[in-house]
């Protein structure tokens, strides 16, 4: 029976019926489902590890140990495991291993977007991408076979559009897992200059191989049809181009590394007109054009962001869409914020109110850059935070007793550690906050190593934060509650005028997490409420402005009774009402 | 139905429960023997944003997104956010609203005024508008957290879905401590669409 799967749980389920029995990734949407749910079916071991180049060296060991391994991650978590992968791919493997990389055209949920097909020529390793939930099942459980055949890992490329779109999915027997005899061989998997010679020869002769396949292999499929236009899409663009062109030909890729360099000759012999439809960068098109064949791409389409129906329709003709209606005005926009009840809402109110340079993390957190908290100078990327602020530090433009890193729980143990230890050996002064909400929020509420539960929620070992920091050599280490204003901005002050380094544990859990107390709610006195505003400038949905009446008021559905806005208040305007 | 694609958009705040939603109308398509894609929106965006999640059925579906102009119904589930998603409504179809009225930012801070006669602009345009105060009566139903399922009442009315399909689906991914609530609610949002349509 066919039932509906997003991407992510397909792949899940591919690799289950593949016989994978060690999974491991660290949460980054649009990949965090794959590993989640692969992790409950029988027979295999799951794990958060704490960043996804640990996840990819955990994945490498289980392979050569003989296990089938899948290893998933973001499209910017491939760039923190990008010095395993590269070499992982000379060393080949034992037991059959995926990569699966999630990319997210459009940025929905990330800093970049970055086309990660990219990895494929620049690490040499096969990229094979669905265009389906069906696929993206059947094709996890082939690129398990191309691994252990071709003794290489392989990249499982989607985008968000396909790793959360439904679509239906029959589902197949799983086969028997069965581990794969380890037997010592150092010249393949000891990366000295002398081995590592001889195993780049191997990869130089397997990507021959590979190329074979491409051209023979069913992932590649010319459909043939009107031959005035032929288009080489892959991926979920191929939905697109059929939605709007259902009689052309058209060259569909699942595997878009090595291309099948015989079977696009062939096809554009057989088309008079050739164009590729790929989103982000032309790297097949770019390929295609280096063989001396015409072909168009580029010139018609974005680098920017996803496509869509309507947009391929626009730029190569085929069924004409239908005008929707428009409204004059302009509909206020409604960019996303913090939850009510947030923890980190009050530490972003202080950063602004002291006037602190802040150096941003990623996770919910960095919606605290957004108006009107405005509460961020500069976010890159994982981890960034920590040797941001010791930088700007170093550079001698800014007071030292102006700078912070923000940075979460979560995102600290992926990355954050080893800059810490620069602060501390540098003798950098850098005052840090970690926002500790006690789990990876934005994400969906992952576990990590210091959250005591494991990816099964099962009982772990509890990293110790405070107990680590002091361990770096940080000296002056101190838990503050983030909804209490005053303690936060003392703590605040003391360590930013220290001359050596310190850490502020800003420790609450996710307001999704706890229920909101049903005791006591917030209530505005109107008579004493001056409509100064100051109260809305945190960015709350509980608490609003009725402008007619120069009056703030609370949403009793959506206030979680936190009491920052009464602490924000000067006039002590807002009251905490029990019972 | 042969050859015919319905488009459906569930448009909403994050945490309205769109994706239950979509969920629940895609399974009911499956069951009835449809090819079915949805489209949703995970991350970021959830947190307070503007969401949309766009579910297609038919004999054979292509694309997982639906192109402007091309949706047979939006159901919205606030108001501004209707009026947001409506340049992609098909020129006859039908957009049914929840009466409520979620602030943005802008709005909250008083620097936009919300538009508060929104939903009687888009009656005047589209023929076929129908306004329900589904929070009201999910709130008689138990929760409000219902209202996302007298949403799913009322649009099963409009696909002319069979109740027991629907309540079938309903069953299968509600809670079971929710569940009487949002049967309930279900069919409250269903005979408020035979009474109104």
């Amino acid at each position: 029976m066919k039932r509906l799967m997003i991407g992510n749980d397909a792949i899940a389920r591919g690799a289950y019926e593949a016989g994978v029995t060690v999974a491991t990734a660290y949460p980054g949407t649009p990949s965090t489902e794959i590993v989640s749910t692969l992790a409950h079916y029988p027979g295999v071991y799951g794990e958060w590890a704490p960043n996804e180049k640990v996840a990819l060296e955990v994945g490498a060991g289980a392979s050569i140990g003989g296990a089938r391994t899948l290893v998933a991650m973001k499209h910017v978590g491939v760039n923190v495991a990008a010095d395993p992968l590269y070499t992982f791919v000379y060393t080949g493997v034992n037991g059959g291993m995926v990569i699966v990389s999630a990319d997210d055209p459009g940025m929905h949920s990330s800093q970049n977007e970055q086309d990660n097909r990219g990895y494929g020529r620049f690490a040499k390793l096969p990229v094979i991408e669905p265009a389906d939930s069906q696929e993206a099942l059947d094709f996890t459980r082939l690129a398990f076979d191309i691994s252990e055949e071709f003794d290489t890992p392989v990249m499982l490329r989607i985008t968000t559009r396909l790793a959360h779109s439904q679509t239906l999915v029959e589902e197949g027997e799983p086969k028997q897992a069965k581990l794969k005899e380890y037997k010592k061989d150092a010249p393949k998997y000891v990366m000295l200059p002398g081995f590592a010679r001889g195993r780049h020869v191997a990869v130089e002769k397997r990507l021959e191989g590979l190329k074979e396949y491409s051209n023979k292999t069913d992932l590649n499929q010319i459909e043939w049809g009107d031959r005035r236009l032929g288009v080489i899409t892959s991926g979920v663009c191929y939905q697109y181009v059929r939605e709007v062109m259902p009689d052309i030909s058209v060259l569909k890729l699942g595997m878009v590394n090595p291309l099948p360099d015989k079977l696009i000759r062939e096809f554009a012999q057989g088309v008079e007109r050739l164009v590729v439809v790929e989103e982000l960068e032309p790297v097949i098109e770019e390929q295609v054009k280096s063989w001396g064949i015409a072909v168009e791409g580029k010139e018609h389409f974005t680098l920017l962001g996803e496509y869509s129906p309507e947009y391929l329709a626009e730029r190569l003709g085929g069924v004409a869409q239908a005008q929707g209606y428009g409204l004059d005005k302009e509909i206020p926009p409604r960019p996303p914020l913090m939850c009510p009840g947030c923890p980190h809402r009050g530490v972003f109110h202080t950063l602004k109110r002291m006037r602190l340079k802040v150096m941003g993390d990623i996770g919910c957190y960095t919606l605290g850059a957004l108006s009107p908290l405005d509460g961020m100078d500069a976010c890159v990327c994982m981890g960034a935070s920590i040797g941001m602020a010791m930088g700007m530090e170093k550079a001698e433009g800014v007071d030292p007793s102006k700078i912070v890193a923000v940075i979460g729980d979560s995102t600290f143990v992926h990355s954050g550690i080893t800059p810490l230890i620069d602060v501390v050996y540098n003798q950098g002064t850098s005052t840090v906050i970690i926002l500790d909400n006690s789990t990876t929020a934005m994400t969906g509420h992952q576990d990590h190593p210091a959250t005591g539960l494991n990816i099964m929620k099962e009982p772990a070992p509890k990293l110790d934060l405070e107990a680590l920091i002091r361990a770096i050599g940080v000296n002056h280490v101190r838990v503050v509650d983030p909804l209490q204003l005053d303690e936060l901005r003392s703590a605040l002050e003391e360590e930013l005028q220290r001359r050596e380094p310190s850490v502020i544990i800003a420790r609450r859990p996710c307001a999704l997490l706890v229920k909101p107390p049903t005791d006591k709610q917030m209530v505005i006195e109107d008579d004493l409420c001056t409509g100064c505003k100051l109260c809305i400038r945190i960015g709350c949905t509980g608490i609003y402005f009725i402008e007619d009446e120069k009056l703030a008021a609370i949403n009793p559905t959506t206030c979680v009774s936190c009491e920052v806005c009464a602490q924000v208040c000067t006039f002590d305007a807002i009251k905490i009402v029990e019972g | 139905m042969a050859g015919k694609v319905m488009n459906i958009l569930i448009v909403g705040v994050g945490g309205q429960g769109t994706l239950l939603t979509s969920r629940i109308l895609a399974q009911v398509a499956v069951d009835l023997g449809y090819d079915v894609k949805v489209s949703e929106i995970h991350g970021m965006a959830q947190r307070g944003g503007s969401v949309v999640s766009q579910v297609r059925y038919g004999e054979k579906i292509y694309s997982p997104i639906i192109s402007k102009g091309g949706a047979d119904i939006i159901l919205a589930f606030e108001k501004l956010e209707a009026a947001r998603w409506l340049d992609y409504l098909k020129p006859d179809g039908m957009v049914i609203i929840n009466d409520d009225r979620v602030d943005p930012l802008p709005v909250m801070s008083g620097k936009v005024k919300y538009p508060d006669d929104i939903d009687q602009r888009i009656a005047q345009m589209v023929e076929k508008t129908m306004v329900v105060d589904a929070s009201s009566i999910a709130v008689e139903c138990g929760n409000v957290r219902a209202a996302n399922v007298v949403m799913v009442g009322l649009l099963a009315g409009a696909m002319g879905f069979p109740e027991e399909e629907v309540e079938k689906a309903i069953r299968a991914m509600v809670p079971p401590k929710a569940l009487d609530i949002n049967l309930k609610a279900f069919k409250e949002g269903h005979n408020l669409y035979s009474n109104i349509a």
